[in-house]
């Protein structure tokens, strides 16, 4: 099972601001392509869907090929009006999905 | 390789594999591309002008070229940026990855790192909540054998 996935959200933003959010999961993101040493292909094991929702509404959410890299990276910006709790889920191939919360205090 | 991170480090291992993609699966053609943008477009024209790529022209590890996307629009519930598409030719596959964005993006921009398994051409489309289907392209030249830092 991957390790925690690391989040970079503002703790607290001025109403109306557009914030940027930075996440990144740790994955080997395995193509499909590529063989071990005995030549056998190593099947692929990629996450195929990421999604932010904030305060239970979707945000940004992200269709993933297995030409994102290992460990996927993703920068993006919301928009808040108000305070509450963005909610994040990775999901890969085999139907793991790994979630992540961060409040934000808006005033 | 200058500056040498944890994730850079974890990339050195899977250094050597695009090489194989690109011998044993070879890669998508410009017409598979092509298709994959009509796909998204649906056969409509996208205006160029409205993207911006920010994409090395040369990337040195083709296992991690950072892509950041910024699309004009005003972002309102009328007007949005509600997709982005991502494709590249020289990838076993077009695809890339695809952003679904909302009103609550506030700006239609996104970035992540992508692979590249040789030189080809990336494009971007976006398409709007009115409709409207914007293009821009980027090539970019990748050094085979990034493996070794």
């Amino acid at each position: 099972m991957a390790e925690k996935p690391r989040l970079r959200v503002p703790s607290e933003a001025k109403k109306g601001d557009i914030i940027q959010i930075k996440t990144l999961m740790s994955h080997p993101m395995e193509t499909g392509y590529r063989k071990d040493e005995a030549g056998k292909p190593i099947p692929r094991e990629i996450i195929n869907s990421f999604v932010c929702t904030f305060n239970g509404h979707e945000v940004f959410r992200a269709d993933l090929e297995p030409a994102i890299s290992a460990n996927p990276y993703f920068e993006f910006t919301v928009k808040v009006e108000d305070s509450g709790t963005f909610a994040f889920a990775w999901v890969d191939d085999n139907g793991t999905v790994t979630t992540a919360e961060q409040s934000i205090a808006v005033s | 390789m200058s500056s040498l991170t944890r994730r850079g480090a974890l990339m050195l291992g899977a250094g050597m594999t695009l090489t194989l993609v690109a011998v044993d699966e070879g890669a998508a053609t410009p017409a598979e591309a092509d298709a994959e943008i009509a796909k998204f477009t649906g056969g409509n024209a996208a205006e160029s002008g409205k993207i911006a790529i920010d994409l090395p022209d040369i990337a040195e590890n083709g296992n991690t070229v950072p892509l950041a996307i910024k699309v004009d629009s005003p972002m309102t519930a009328d007007d949005y940026v509600s997709e982005i598409r991502v494709i590249g030719d020289a990838n076993p596959n077009a695809g890339i990855v695809r952003f679904h964005l909302t009103p609550m993006s506030g700006r239609a921009e996104a970035a992540t790192r992508i692979r590249l398994g040789g030189t080809g051409t990336v494009t971007v489309l976006a398409k709007t909540s009115t409709g409207k289907f914007y293009a821009e392209r980027k090539e970019v030249k990748v050094t085979v054998g990034g493996c070794g830092g």
